[in-house]
């Protein structure tokens, strides 16, 4: 029987097996971010146990300071003693840092791939459950909690249990208006938040062929929000292209041997899965959330669910979610009056993401009550940004312009949403005060973002 | 880690479906300079507080008898969305030992192997029996949860097995720390480094 993509590279990092399914296995890149990062280097030293493989480290922070043009880690006071912390751990063992103000600096998930850091086929893992976005270049890429990260630290191994095997496939074109976030954001709305809970995921089919390696990346970064830790796309050609030349790919001889190996990776054509489930294309559109779960998700085009007709057991929870959310069950959800736009995140903040916003506002300006922000993934993809001009197109609009970092994802960093007011955001989660105390989070793609941002509501991007 | 064997005490039934990590921890409370085990207080803060920082009485946490209650009893995907571990030190801070839910979220149950606290897979039927019979006494009511023997026993005596990973049964009832298991392995780990190095030698930086 022919092995999955998954099996491949699991059982290529299995060091011993410690029975009752556990094995022992490999990690081949940590990436530290401020949250944790410095913490927990902290706490693997003081248990007596320096970095096993420091130049296998890497980290950024992101999660902790201000995005405000012209910050330092003093503008959000609360974040500056964990970025001098991981400042202070990161240089005591070598490990490189891409520090603020420094060429590399973003979001952990989209620094890891931009740097050529997050390979195929090596085993990944992050203290931050979005780690499965670097899936999305065939990399096996797991989030952890604080106590395993100091295991990995220490041993630059994990003890973990092999999960079950699903594989999502989309087949056909995209539609007009449709992007990865649409996809995985409708296969969530499908599955339910749950479906994933014990599994991995290979997405696959036509669609996931087709898509750029960066919308690949969107595509495996909601991949926890269906429970599952990790996601994955069979690397390619598209892959390699992306790839090719970047700071830590390999390069010349060592380049081919790579591509060679990483070419015997995807799953062969007899591999089973425990699960499988097909999309057709033809149903997908442009998704917008509803409420607070990443499975309360609507075509933007449809009208808001009522509980009443809802599966029973999901009724309660359907209800709680549209008091939080100040919304009327059966009304068209098209035309819900919004007063935050965010596009950012380690789901959508890359070039393109940024491009397809700025397609939608070129020429147009935000509505008055709205407040706009977007927040790049990155320096890099800032600067890339601005020398293609898309920082004018967007400060033309009368959207701000900032530092990258996490941001209004999360709000870790007292950049919020005021409580009450409602958010068309590009992240991956819409969690009761995911994005302040209060907050109501609709998610959605940076085109649609954009499109809220214009209209003052809830926005068909078709239409614009 | 701290050992765990058995509990018995009060079970707060927290019928909810999805209580995702952002729930139990508010992200702000591991920015801000609190401990570990100072978090206890904002565990669940969104639900058992009011927005003016008063107690919610409509809050089951803050009703007797399940103010100090150690177990929890929950519905579908428990711990889901945020890998936060302050998620468990927060329970673990308001004196939590067990949670008791249908399933969890991956990241979290991993998480609270590695914290002492013991979360425990029951069918949902089961637990929305157990949630009853809480309910139905008058506050002397308690459940057990005994990990040696993998049982549940409710209210009534009704005793319900539940599974567990032998491998991390082991480890609790020890109190053993994975990182010094693991460092027992140094050799073979280093033997596997120096293959993939000539494997994959473009892996290693
Ligand atoms: S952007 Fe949001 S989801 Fe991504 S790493 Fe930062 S806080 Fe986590």
């Amino acid at each position: 029987m022919g092995k999955a993509l998954f099996d491949k590279i699991w059982d290529g990092h299995v060091i011993a097996d410690l029975g009752n399914g556990f094995v022992l296995m490999h990690i081949d890149r940590l990436l530290l971010h401020d949250m944790s990062g410095g913490k927990a280097l902290k706490e693997a030293i003081e248990k007596g146990y320096p970095p096993a493989q420091p130049r296998l480290t890497y980290g950024t922070p992101d999660h902790t300071m201000s995005t405000q043009p012209g910050r330092t880690e003093k503008t959000y006071a609360p974040g500056e003693p964990l970025i001098l912390s991981m400042r202070e751990t990161t240089s005591a063992y070598g490990i490189k840092l891409f520090d603020l103000g420094q060429d590399g600096q973003g979001i952990v998930h989209v620094m890891g791939p931009e740097q050529g850091l997050t390979l195929p086929g090596t085993t990944l893992v992050c203290g931050d459950s979005h780690t499965s976005t670097h899936g999305g270049m065939g990399a096996l890429a797991f989030g952890i909690g604080s106590s395993e990260l100091v295991h990995v630290i220490a041993t630059q191994t994990m003890v973990q249990r092999k999960p079950k095997r699903l594989r999502a496939s989309f087949e056909g074109a995209l539609l007009s208006g449709v992007t990865a976030k649409d996809m995985i954001l409708h296969l969530i709305g499908e599955l339910g938040t749950a479906a994933g809970t014990g599994y991995s995921v290979e997405y696959a089919g036509s669609a996931v062929r087709s898509l750029p390696v960066e919308a690949r990346l969107t595509l495996c970064n909601l991949t926890i929000e269906m429970g599952a830790r990790t996601g994955m796309v069979a690397p390619d050609d598209t892959t390699y292209e992306y790839l090719a030349g970047r700071d830590y790919a390999p390069k010349g001889a060592m380049w081919d041997r790579a591509v060679a190996h990483w070419r015997t990776l995807p799953s062969d054509p007899d591999a089973e899965f425990d699960r499988e489930h097909t999309i057709d294309m033809k149903n997908v559109a442009p998704q917008i959330t509803w409420g607070t779960s990443p499975e309360h998700v609507i075509a933007v085009d449809r009208a808001i669910p009522d509980p009443s007709t809802g599966p029973e057991e999901k009724r309660g929870a359907w209800e709680a979610a549209l008091r939080y959310q100040g919304l009327e069950p059966g009304k068209p959800i098209e035309g819900t009056k919004v007063d935050w736009v965010f596009i950012g995140s380690c789901t959508n903040s890359r070039i393109s993401d940024l491009r397809a916003a700025a397609t939608i506002v070129k020429g147009r300006h935000k509505a008055d009550h709205v407040t706009a922000w977007v927040v790049p993934g990155s320096v890099r993809i800032k600067q890339e940004a601005e020398a293609e001009g898309l920082d004018r197109v967007f400060l033309e609009a009368g959207f701000e312009w900032r530092e990258p970092g996490c941001s209004m994802c999360l709000a870790s960093n007292g950049e919020r949403v005021p409580p009450g007011k409602r958010s068309v955001s590009t992240s991956n989660r819409n969690f009761v005060g995911r994005q302040g105390p209060g907050a109501r989070t609709h998610l959605a793609s940076p085109a649609m973002a954009a499109a809220a941002a214009i209209k003052g509501a809830i926005a068909d991007v078709r239409k614009i | 880690m701290d050992k765990f064997t058995k509990v018995t005490g009060v079970a707060t039934p927290l019928m909810r479906q999805n209580v995702d990590t952002d729930l139990i921890i508010r992200i702000e409370r591991l920015v801000d300079n609190v401990t570990r085990e100072g978090l206890g207080p904002y565990c669940f803060e969104q639900i058992r507080f009011k927005p003016d920082g008063s107690e919610d009485p409509d809050c089951i946490f803050n009703q007797e008898p399940y103010r100090d209650a150690p177990i929890i009893l929950s519905r579908e995907n428990f711990g889901c969305g945020s890998s936060r571990e302050g998620a468990v030190w927060a329970l673990k801070g308001m004196g939590i030992k067990t949670v008791i839910a249908p399933y969890f979220g991956d990241i979290f149950n991993n998480n609270c192997f590695q914290n002492g606290i013991l979360p425990v897979a029951l069918p949902i039927a089961e637990i929305e029996q157990i949630a009853d019979e809480m309910k139905a006494s008058p506050g002397n009511a308690r459940v057990t949860v005994d990990l040696e023997n993998c049982t549940v026993v409710s209210p009534t005596g009704r005793v319900i097995p539940f599974q567990v990973d032998a491998r991390r049964q082991h480890a609790m009832l020890n109190g053993l720390d994975d990182i010094a298991q693991t460092m027992s392995a140094k050799d073979k780990i280093e033997a596997w480094q120096t293959a993939d190095k000539t494997a994959r030698p473009w892996v290693w930086l």
